[in-house]
């Protein structure tokens, strides 16, 4: 069984639902922010959306949700963790993730499909697509700049940890590829593990071809498949 | 002093708190930059560099400035701000009748 948090403010929950549930066929239901316990659950989402109308900073104060306690004690026994758009924001706001997401450089919302180049294919989420892969996937922020201090950009790179990369639909890196002005170019990144992955653009919304692309299925896919197994 | 307050901190004097976050040096800061080209538009020539951040002023009672000074920390280190991207500057100024026992 799969959770989807909603938190005050998330809007892309239901999208994750139908993805997950509908499209994917996976066993999936909304949990509340207000949750205290995950037992149960095989895999976590954190949406996407404005959760407390991104009050101080994205993300910060959904970091103190009820919920937040039982998805740490989730993640440290090594059960797989994604955090979309919002969710990303609100993953390193609680330091399960590394970095931090500021306002897009361009100062606008970026509403649009983006291509990212899968990097890392040993995380929870991308263990069933080839690295170098590239995806075509929508993204919607306007604070989606990824941001982190010289030495955790070396240590994440070095240890595999940047899980995709904005490029050109050709899975060239360059700066007009990159939307936001994140450092280089991270468009998504996991934890030491592997089993925390954040990610700005949104998997759920590319499930199927009436929504304009389906390649958000091989994101969602692996771990769908095990946990559905398993459950 | 202090009278009509709620229990707890009835007998501590009130201190203002203001809180001033800003991006790291060397954080790109999108904002300050388009402030800047604004300002610049409005022939204001001579600025060459805009930083915004933002600020917070709460009212907090407490039994001195440095017990006040040292929970404003906490709240930064834990809340206000977020260490990956920001600095913080806190000033404490007592409310009402100057700084009372503290």
């Amino acid at each position: 069984m799969i959770a989807i948090v909603t938190f005050p403010g998330s809007n892309g929950d239901a999208d994750a639902l139908h993805a997950v549930r509908d499209d994917l066929g996976a066993p999936a239901r909304l949990v509340d922010y207000r949750a205290t316990d995950l037992s149960g659950f095989d895999a976590v989402i954190l949406p996407g959306g404005f959760s407390y109308g991104d009050a101080l900073r994205c993300g910060a104060i959904a970091r103190f949700a009820p919920v937040i306690e039982p998805i740490r004690a989730f993640a440290a026994r090594g059960g797989p963790v994604l955090g979309i758009c919002n969710g990303f924001q609100i993953l390193t706001e609680a330091h399960l993730l590394p970095g931090a997401l500021r306002r897009n450089a361009t100062l606008r919302f970026h509403c649009r499909w983006v291509h990212v180049r899968v990097e890392s294919a040993t995380t929870a989420w991308t263990d069933t697509v080839e690295a170098g892969t590239v995806l075509r996937l929508p993204v919607a922020h306007g604070d989606g700049s990824f941001v982190a201090g010289a030495d955790v950009l070396a240590e994440i790179e070095a240890n595999g940890q940047v899980v995709v990369r904005y490029c050109e639909p050709d899975g060239t890196v360059s700066a007009a590829s990159n939307p936001n002005g994140s450092a280089g170019a991270i468009a998504g990144v996991a934890n030491r593990a592997g089993n925390v992955v954040g990610l700005m653009p949104h998997p759920e919304r590319a499930v199927d071809p009436l929504l304009g692309g389906e390649d958000g299925r091989m994101i969602l896919r692996g771990v769908l498949e095990r946990t559905h197994v398993a459950s | 002093m202090g009278s009509g307050t709620t229990g707890d901190h009835g007998s501590d004097q009130m201190w203002s708190v203001q809180v001033t976050v800003m991006p790291k040096p060397g954080i790109n800061d999108p904002q300050g930059e388009a402030i800047r080209g604004g300002l610049r538009s409005l022939d204001h020539a001579g600025v060459v560099s805009v930083r915004a951040g933002k600020s917070l002023r709460l009212m907090v009672a407490g039994e001195s400035r440095e017990a006040v000074e040292r929970e404003a920390a906490l709240m930064c280190d834990r809340l206000l701000a977020n260490p990956v991207i920001e600095t913080y500057e806190i000033h404490v100024e007592p409310v009402g009748d100057g700084e009372g026992s503290g």
